[in-house]
């Protein structure tokens, strides 16, 4: 399977079509990720090959590429703890809507040495230029760079390793294919995830591709969770009875009158 | 040519980026992250040692070790009624068979258990959807375990230093009365020989319910004191009567956890359940063999020793003063 990807992306950038700008083609090595009970987080491989022919400029500079995987969207609160009569309780809340649970951006050398910082702000590239709405009252908009809860939203991001940006995530093995792993830690959110791939010359956006992948429970996990969510009275009664069951079962077995 | 290598050099890299594979870890469905199965079984064994000793569920040491693991509050509470449920069943079914089991208290204090086990989780929810579910947790288990140990700590040295000097234990004095006897609806109570009144029986048993429900906890350490000092029950039915409760209690706030919050992990419910009941029949044996006085004594330390770590964790300052918690939709 992964192979014949390979094999396909191979013939890809062998195939010189007439075009003068560069093309960009990706895949990842696989498009689903399975959540089993034995699940303790996985690793994707994104590789890509860069498309030029004869009518293509050279570039001076090189290619540089960067990747954004962006997991499915939560609206996610903020909280920060306050002293109040000697505890400490959480007293002031942000919410964050429609942040993503997960975000890589993976490049094969510093953002800013990719391109400019006006360019990376219009693309939000790197989590600095992330968009975060915030809402306040009925209003909502994108919070302050120096926002001290957007700040340590993003920290406690990285530290579950959720959100993580790396300089060097995208290797060139050849000028012309790249490749990068795509980390996934044990608690990535189910759902949709969207990778964007962008291909740079000279400081400039040269070439786009998308692509994705899912994340999915399955087998028991996937069983358990629908249960729990569906049909929640009758997965509580089976809880309570396999309760039952089991201390039942003990003092069977530990009986000693 | 060229590119025929590098593809090779991908697959090489893939096969060993590739997944590690733990055998000894466990992902747990609705608390979504794995665990080692090892460390939950052997907990669960810990606890039902501690609980098959002390005639009591363990909740209120099961949670919090749970939570420290990493487990979220909210399921961790939620989980534990099932556990509780597990080795309460347990222990009530040899308490039956030597008939040491007031049904008909036991169902009077189930009336008030339900309705109390309803608000605790109508509580939690609301508290949950607050984001202030973690401080009340953390506030109630300081005054309920501090105080309750306290109360346990010098009871149980008075009563030792008592038999020490050689004075006679203090039995029940079958006619003092106190203000509870004096409330209507009057009932015996044939195999516990006492005759009160309906009234502080349902509210023992709502309470019960309701600190059950919010914090994770059976409430066993809670309600064989209160049975034996209010209701002024004898030792010989009070615990068997106290199990049957916690079994009731804790079966229902598992139901209802799952119904209205969607937050029982049965996988981690199970292996909980299953170190848990075994470890209560060890426990019961160790229990035995020691002193009701110094039996009580330990359980005290024991459980105003968690209080205070409770207490620590709210008034020093935290390791992070944020945190993040997916939006609930019910707000």
């Amino acid at each position: 399977m992964q192979r014949t990807i390979l094999l396909a992306i191979a013939a890809l950038v062998a195939s010189a079509e007439p075009a003068t700008a560069e093309r960009l083609v990706a895949s990842i090595s696989t498009h689903r990720v399975m959540v089993t009970s034995n699940f303790t987080g996985d690793e994707l491989v994104l590789f890509g090959g860069i498309e030029r022919d004869a009518a293509t400029v050279p570039r001076r500079g090189g290619y540089d590429i960067v990747a954004t995987v962006t997991g499915p969207r939560q609206n996610l609160v903020t909280f920060r703890k306050k002293r109040v009569l000697g505890i400490w309780v959480n007293v002031d809340s942000r919410v964050f809507e429609a942040a993503p649970s997960y975000l890589a951006v993976l490049s094969n050398r510093p953002l800013d040495a990719i391109a400019n910082s006006e360019t990376l702000r219009r693309l939000q590239l790197g989590l600095d230029n992330l968009v975060l709405l915030q809402r306040a009252s009925v209003n909502i908009a994108d919070s302050a760079r120096e926002d001290p809860f957007r700040q340590s939203f993003l920290r406690i991001k990285r530290e579950h390793g959720l959100y993580r940006q790396e300089e060097n995530g995208v290797t060139f093995l050849t000028p012309a294919l790249f490749r990068a792993s795509i980390p996934l830690p044990a608690e990535v959110p189910v759902g949709n995830y969207e990778v964007d791939i962008r291909l740079f010359a000279d400081s400039n956006l040269i070439a786009r591709t998308p692509s994705a992948f899912e994340v999915y429970k399955a087998g028991f996990e996937q069983v358990v969770t629908a249960a729990a969510r569906d049909h929640g009275l009758f997965y509580g009664l089976a809880t309570a009875g396999m309760a039952l069951l089991t201390g039942w079962f003990a003092s069977v077995v530990f009986r000693r009158d | 040519m060229q590119a025929g290598a590098a593809i090779a050099d991908l697959l090489h890299s893939r096969g060993s980026n590739g997944r590690t594979f733990k055998p000894v870890q466990i992902y747990l469905p609705i608390a979504d992250l794995p665990v080692n199965i090892f460390v939950i079984l052997a907990m669960g064994l810990a606890v039902g040692f501690i609980s098959g000793m002390f005639g009591i569920g363990g909740g209120f040491l099961m949670t919090p070790l749970l939570i420290f693991l990493g487990i979220s509050p909210a399921v961790a509470v939620a989980s534990v009624a099932s556990h509780i449920a597990a080795s309460s069943f347990s222990g009530a079914l040899s308490y039956w068979r030597r008939r040491a089991i007031d049904l008909a208290l036991g169902f009077m204090l189930l009336a008030g258990g339900i309705v109390g086990t309803a608000c605790g989780v109508w509580l939690f929810t609301k508290l949950r959807s607050l984001g202030q579910l973690d401080i009340t947790i953390g506030v109630s288990y300081v005054l309920l375990l501090g105080i309750v140990g306290g109360l346990m700590v010098v009871e149980s040295v008075r009563a030792i230093l008592r038999t020490r000097q050689g004075k006679p234990v203090e039995l029940r004095r079958p006619g003092s009365h106190t203000w509870l006897h004096g409330l209507p609806f009057k009932l015996r109570f044939k195999r516990s020989r006492i005759y009160v009144s309906a009234i502080p029986v349902w509210a023992i048993g709502f309470i019960i319910g309701f600190v059950g429900a919010v914090m994770g906890i059976g409430g066993g350490f809670l309600l064989v004191p209160m049975l034996i000092y209010f209701l002024r029950m004898p030792t010989a039915t009070v615990i068997g009567t106290s199990m049957v409760l916690t079994l009731v209690t804790m079966a229902s706030a598992t139901v209802m956890h799952a119904a209205t919050n969607h937050l029982v992990d049965a996988v981690l419910a199970l292996i909980l359940m299953a170190g848990g009941v075994t470890g209560a029949q060890f426990g019961a044996r160790a229990g035995q063999k020691m002193s009701g006085e110094r039996l009580r004594l330990l359980l005290g330390l024991l459980v105003l020793a968690v209080g205070i770590r409770f207490a620590l964790n709210l008034v020093l300052v935290p390791e992070d003063l944020y945190s993040i918690r997916p939006l609930e939709d019910g707000t």
